[in-house]
């Protein structure tokens, strides 16, 4: 096993009911690096990032074949829980999603205090590094009582993104977190995205495929549940190895 | 510009159209709003409040039994009703696959539908004969029959509203489902939820068949929650169904409370309701 891939899967089948919607997918994701996958709508991105922390199971039709091994761990072997894995790979969704009726500090705080993890100084020392971390303290540190729903739209994603840092996850995944955001927001995730890669690792689904080439250091192509190419991104927008990503990349469908 | 004046014309139109149609629901209501509060606002003073009815005939008389024997029930069947429905609700509204889920919902969009005489009958046929007498337990018994289905129904529309990927960041956060369903999506309902149970406290203190046939009615103080209790709803219905026209007064009076309650559970849940979409 190479030591500095953090996150190895393989054979990965997964979907829904008689639905096979991705199929024996293999690959790796490096420590500190941006993995971005791209792929035309419905090519099962999604239900893939879904299945690297165990979310996907919890839809009553899901299922899972293969490995995903984080350290070199595979968390679907038998006896590990679900609830346990989601605690060590954080993920961002693309609406900006804050909990109702939380302030910005219990949004934060939120996955220390429901699990448990009371005491006010530790608390608010993780929510003010987490916040800085997201690169939202200067605009929120005078406010942090107010709700979390009272940010605009990129306030409150790089709100959810401090929520997920809260909790330290080595990984964390994000499901198009710039989407449903304008420009400058944008470029402002994007922008935290690459100080944040010093510290986790980050899979990224994208369907802006200049946002891929800007941040990301690997790339991946997703076509039909199935995975086409996997390579270095300088390598995937400039030379890529299969005709089907140069397709892609070049608008030729998707 | 033809077709712009035309569609003014069209829009126009409609408006008033909703206007109309508006204004022929509510005047009903003002017209009994406003009945009510000029026949009983006059008959109101300080003793109507506090003293028991006067014996037949006898000018004079109040309702304080009737507003404690009120409150008394409906505190009860809230306290079993609400925790209870909340519960069944958010059941609903977060499992609703399998069997369980379906049929306890079938049950109790059946409850909703029972005449509330219905109820009233049932518990005077299992708890009242068999106790040997009418009491303040088989009136609430009965109020909670009614309010519970009320309950469940409005807990599991508030917290379905809540869009699904609010659940999935508290499960990607390691929370299990069950604390993400208390500390987050129950947690994060509690105004809407206020609000739905304070409208369904407002519409059972209206109600009066099942408690006629449950607590019946008392003259006087009852001795406990075993005894026969008065109700407002009752005491007003004794009231009004009286030769007296001294007595009719008092009715209309009660009226007023009653109105008044309810109207100012509703403006509480509508105030609740606001606040809460202001802040987010
Ligand atoms: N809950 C579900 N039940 C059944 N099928 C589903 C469900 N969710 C998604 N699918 C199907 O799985 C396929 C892949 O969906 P997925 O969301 O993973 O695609 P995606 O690549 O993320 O697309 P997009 O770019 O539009 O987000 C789609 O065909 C979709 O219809
Ligand atoms: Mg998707």
């Amino acid at each position: 096993m190479n030591t500095n891939k953090i996150l190895t899967i393989d054979q990965l089948s997964a979907g829904f009911g008689q639905a096979e919607i991705v199929k024996k997918i293999s690959m790796a994701i490096s420590t500190h690096e941006i993995a971005a996958l791209i792929g035309p709508s419905g090519c099962g991105k999604s239900t893939f990032l879904r299945c690297l922390n165990r979310l996907h199971e919890e839809n009553s039709e899901a299922w899972v074949n293969g490995e995903v091994n984080l350290e070199g761990k595979n968390i679907y072997q038998e006896g590990i829980d679900p609830v346990h894995v989601r605690s060590q790979i954080g993920m961002v969704f693309q609406k900006p999603n804050p909990f109702p009726s939380m302030s910005i500090f219990e949004n934060v705080a939120a996955g220390l205090t429901i699990r448990g993890i009371k005491k006010r100084a530790y608390v608010s020392q993780v929510v003010e590094k987490s916040l800085r971390q997201a690169a939202l303290w200067d605009e929120v540190k005078d406010k942090l009582k107010s709700p979390g729903t009272s940010l605009s739209g990129g306030q409150q994603q790089r709100l959810c993104i401090a929520r997920a840092l809260a909790i330290n996850p080595p990984v964390i995944l994000m499901d198009e977190p710039t989407s449903a955001l304008d420009p400058i927001s944008t470029s402002k995730i994007e922008e935290l995205l690459l100080q944040l890669k010093k510290e986790v690792t980050i899979v990224i689904v994208t369907h802006n495929m200049q946002q891929a080439a800007r941040i990301s250091d690997q790339t991946s192509f997703f076509l039909m549940g199935e995975l086409i190419e996997t390579n270095n991104t300088k390598q995937f927008f400039t030379n890529p190895d299969d005709i089907r990503s140069e397709n892609y990349i070049s608008g030729r469908f998707g | 510009m033809m077709k712009y004046t035309q569609r003014k014309i069209k829009n126009n139109f409609m408006k008033f159209l909703l206007f109309f149609l508006t204004l022929f629901a509510v005047i009903p209501l003002a017209i009994i709003f406003f009945h009510v509060i000029r026949s009983g606002f006059g008959a109101l003073n300080y003793s109507f409040l506090t003293s028991l009815p006067a014996p037949i005939g006898q000018p004079g008389g109040g309702i304080a039994n009737a507003l404690i024997g009120s409150f008394t029930m409906i505190a009860l069947a809230s306290l079993i009703s609400i925790p209870v429905g909340i519960f069944g609700g958010t059941f609903l509204s977060e499992y609703p696959q399998g069997k369980l889920s379906s049929s306890f919902s079938f049950v109790v969009d059946l409850m909703t539908s029972i005449p509330s005489i219905v109820i009233g009958l049932y518990i005077y046929a299992m708890i009242v004969v068999p106790m040997k007498g009418f009491s303040a337990y088989a009136g609430a018994l009965a109020l909670a029959l009614l309010m519970f289905p009320i309950v469940v129904k409005s807990t599991e529309e508030i917290l379905k509203l809540l869009p699904q990927n609010i659940r999935e960041a508290g499960l990607a956060l390691g929370i299990p489902r069950w604390r993400v369903i208390l500390s987050i999506v129950l947690k994060g309902s509690i105004p809407s939820l206020t609000t739905g149970v304070l409208l369904s406290i407002a519409r059972i203190s209206g109600e009066t068949a099942p408690l006629l046939l449950t607590a019946f009615g008392n003259q006087y103080w009852a001795d406990g929650l075993n005894q026969p209790t008065a109700s407002l709803t009752v005491q007003i219905y004794n009231y009004a169904i009286s030769p007296y026209q001294e007595w009719h007064q008092q009715a209309w009076a009660g009226a007023f409370i009653l109105l008044m309650t309810v109207f100012i559970f509703n403006l509480i849940a509508r105030g609740i309701l606001v606040k809460s979409q202001k802040d987010s």
